[in-house]
């Protein structure tokens, strides 16, 4: 999906509906993003039926579910039948995180040879049941929200339950992280002092924190919409003298696998081989 | 450059504060240059101290650094990141905030007290583009209440620019460097062997107050010689160089040229990030959000900065009217250079540069207009 302007809720709605909270492969950080929402949890109970959330309670009510939220990535056999599982069960399904909407850190492995991995790391590779890629959920299954972020923003995704508790479209701007830093007031790392950064690659959400701290965004909320991830390479080759390894670790983190950095990052790759 | 009538008169360098004082008696909170995170912003200005004496800003498209300066000059830069236009059209605020009530929803309008600002060191090319801003925000039928409110309480010191940033061009849009728009205050800076003074002219009522309270002097025809031979030196940087073109028949070369090949080669490079419009001292786009809480009991509705270069932007039932980074670049240009005209009366751009040099890929507007007038064929 993309552009935020495609995402509305319109579902027919109950009294309280049903939400269940599923966990792929991941850190757990996202869902914690839910727990830390604290007062707002309580408010959350009051219209919706948290069925089934592993983090929070042991309580397990079977579905279908009106409201699944999904965190993490598919990387095993068993993963990519129970999120057709839930798919099945689930009227509406919004994914959370960088794991969920593009693989996650986890799918760096998507760029090498996964057997060389689990030989090095584990006594007995053989016991590793796992598959060559980490892949989205939207690879998988249709999603009717993405909510990116590594981890999200909670306030992001009180919102995202807000427009659906009261079926309306969520307010989560598909646009550039530039856009945050600007109505922040934050001073342009890249323009004024130099330092490579994936703002304007990047999709808004966290507020734009990293050049708030003179930093340079590394993308951790994966690309916008229209992203144009070649020109601002280029630019950051040719006139802040980026090398290899910058250009790398920016385009290869979180969000390795979406599509507009893995193209990228492929032909830094390629053109490193060309040179040699 | 126009015809100084008003008398002037001299305030030594020294009594600047005499000026940022008297402007605080008079019930105003200045707001001027600061150096915030290596670059020249508006904020506060508690006394002369908080200026950037001494820096100067040298600027390239894609490209800012503060530099020290060989003299102590207060106003010795261009213009920043910032404009004046973060206090009349606020970034973000909210317009009302609504609440379910037994029988129905009660609305109330969030209004923000409005602290009366005395804008200090607004450049020619700035005055002109307040004057953009308000008549897009108060000519015409509809008026934005909330920026009525902002610019009837503001006083304004302009300064007369003396030297020019590499991205500045307001000579090719006539807006500039000599003060050409009414305010309230204009002064002149000028450093020389042995002076550092500046020139002060009233240009309202309020502005005279304010003089009078000032340890000033009357100006001879020498001082007043040197004043002009300042600003001819901005002026002068400003008429070599890629940034000098003529303005007069943009409008009608961007018509003629609305399927050139070139926005297709400009948006391999542009990444829609939107900072050019952002900077803009003109752009006035908004969007309105309207929020829920879980509840649903309350809501809220937000006002903030939008941009020609975002998908939303464009949107109506059934998708994104620019979808691409080509169509928006385009809506950019043209609006700015051509159909702003037709909605104003005047262009939509005064030459300040920011959104030469604020583009993360040194995009640079005036470069474009002259590969369009290249490869005209009208
Ligand atoms: S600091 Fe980064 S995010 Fe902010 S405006 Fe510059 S490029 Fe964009
Ligand atoms: S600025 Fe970029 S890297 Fe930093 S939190 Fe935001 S999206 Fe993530
Ligand atoms: S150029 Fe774009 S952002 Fe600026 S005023 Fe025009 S439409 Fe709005
Ligand atoms: S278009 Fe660029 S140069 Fe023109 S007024 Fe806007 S920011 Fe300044
Ligand atoms: S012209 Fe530059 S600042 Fe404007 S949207 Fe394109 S890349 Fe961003």
């Amino acid at each position: 999906m993309t552009g935020s302007t495609e995402r509305r809720f319109n579902h027919p709605m109950k009294k309280m509906p049903k939400l269940a909270v599923w966990k792929f492969t991941s850190c757990d950080g996202c869902q914690l993003s839910l727990l830390d929402c604290e007062d707002e949890l309580l408010l959350l109970a009051e219209q919706i039926d948290i069925a089934y959330f592993m983090e929070a309670s042991s309580r397990q009510i079977d579905g279908p579910y009106d409201l699944s939220i999904v965190e993490g990535s598919i990387t095993t056999t068993d993963e990519a039948e129970r999120i057709q599982q839930i798919r099945q069960q689930s009227q509406i399904l919004i994914t959370i995180g960088a794991c969920a909407s593009s693989g996650g850190i986890q799918a760096l492995r998507n760029f090498a040879d996964v057997k060389e991995f689990t030989s090095l790391i584990y006594a007995k590779p053989e016991y590793i049941a796992t598959l060559k890629t980490s892949s989205a959920i939207s690879d998988h299954v249709q999603v009717d929200f993405v909510l990116q972020g590594c981890p999200i923003n909670k306030t992001q995704l009180l919102e995202v339950l807000s427009a659906y508790l009261n079926q309306r479209k969520p307010q989560i701007p598909a646009h550039s992280v530039c856009m945050e830093c600007k109505l922040r007031g934050n001073i342009c790392v890249m323009v004024a002092h130099g330092t490579p950064c994936m703002g304007p690659v990047t999709h808004a959400g966290c507020g734009a924190i990293c050049p708030a701290y003179n930093r340079g965004c590394y993308g951790c909320f994966g690309p916008k919409e229209n992203p144009n991830s070649a020109s601002l390479s280029h630019w950051w080759q040719t006139e802040l003298g980026s090398d290899k390894a910058t250009l790398l670790e920016n385009f290869r983190n979180m969000n390795a696998a979406a599509p507009a950095f893995a193209t990228q990052s492929l032909k830094f790759i390629e053109a490193d081989h060309e040179k040699k | 450059m126009k015809a100084r009538s008003a008398t002037s008169f001299i305030l030594p360098s020294d009594k600047l504060n005499s000026l940022i004082h008297s402007l605080q008696q008079a019930g105003y909170q200045v707001v001027g240059p600061v150096i915030v995170d290596q670059a020249i912003i508006y904020d506060q200005i508690k006394s002369a101290d908080d200026l950037p004496q001494g820096w100067t800003d040298e600027q390239e498209a894609g490209r800012y650094r503060l530099k020290r300066r060989q003299d102590a000059a207060y106003f010795g830069f261009n213009v920043g990141p910032n404009s004046w236009k973060k206090y009349l059209q606020l970034p973000r605020r909210q317009v009302w905030q609504a609440h379910k009530t037994a029988d129905g929803i009660e609305i109330e309008p969030v209004n923000a007290a409005i602290t009366p600002l005395a804008f200090l060191g607004v450049r020619s090319c700035e005055l002109h583009a307040i004057a953009i801003q308000d008549r897009v925000f108060l000519s015409g039928e509809y008026h934005n209440e909330d920026y009525k409110q902002r610019r009837q309480s503001i006083f304004t010191v302009a300064v007369n620019c003396t030297q020019a940033a590499a991205t500045c061009f307001c000579t090719s849009m006539n807006t500039g460097p000599a003060v050409s728009l009414p305010c309230d205050l204009e002064i002149t800076e000028i450093i020389n062997d042995n002076e550092h003074y500046f020139l002060l002219r009233s240009g309202s009522e309020k502005g005279q107050l304010i003089l009078q309270q000032l340890p000033v002097t009357p100006a001879t025809s020498a001082h007043q010689q040197q004043e002009k031979t300042a600003i001819n030196q901005a002026e002068k940087q400003m008429s070599v160089g890629p940034r000098v073109f003529d303005s007069s028949d943009l409008q009608a070369l961007l018509y003629r040229n609305y399927e050139n090949p070139l926005w297709s080669d400009i948006a391999q490079r542009c990444l829609s990030c939107a900072n050019c419009t952002m900077v803009c001292p003109t752009c006035f786009c908004s969007s309105v959000e309207d929020t829920t809480d879980l509840s649903g009991d309350h809501a809220e509705r937000w006002e903030q900065w939008d941009s020609c270069f975002t998908a939303d932007f464009s949107y109506i039932h059934g998708g994104s009217v620019r979808p691409d980074t080509r169509s928006r670049y385009r809506q950019w240009m043209t609006h700015k250079l051509a159909t702003w005209h037709e909605q104003f009366n005047t262009s939509g751009c005064v030459g300040c540069g920011r959104c030469i040099a604020w583009c993360p890929v040194g995009i640079d507007i005036t470069e474009e207009i002259v590969r369009f007038q290249e490869s005209d064929t009208p």
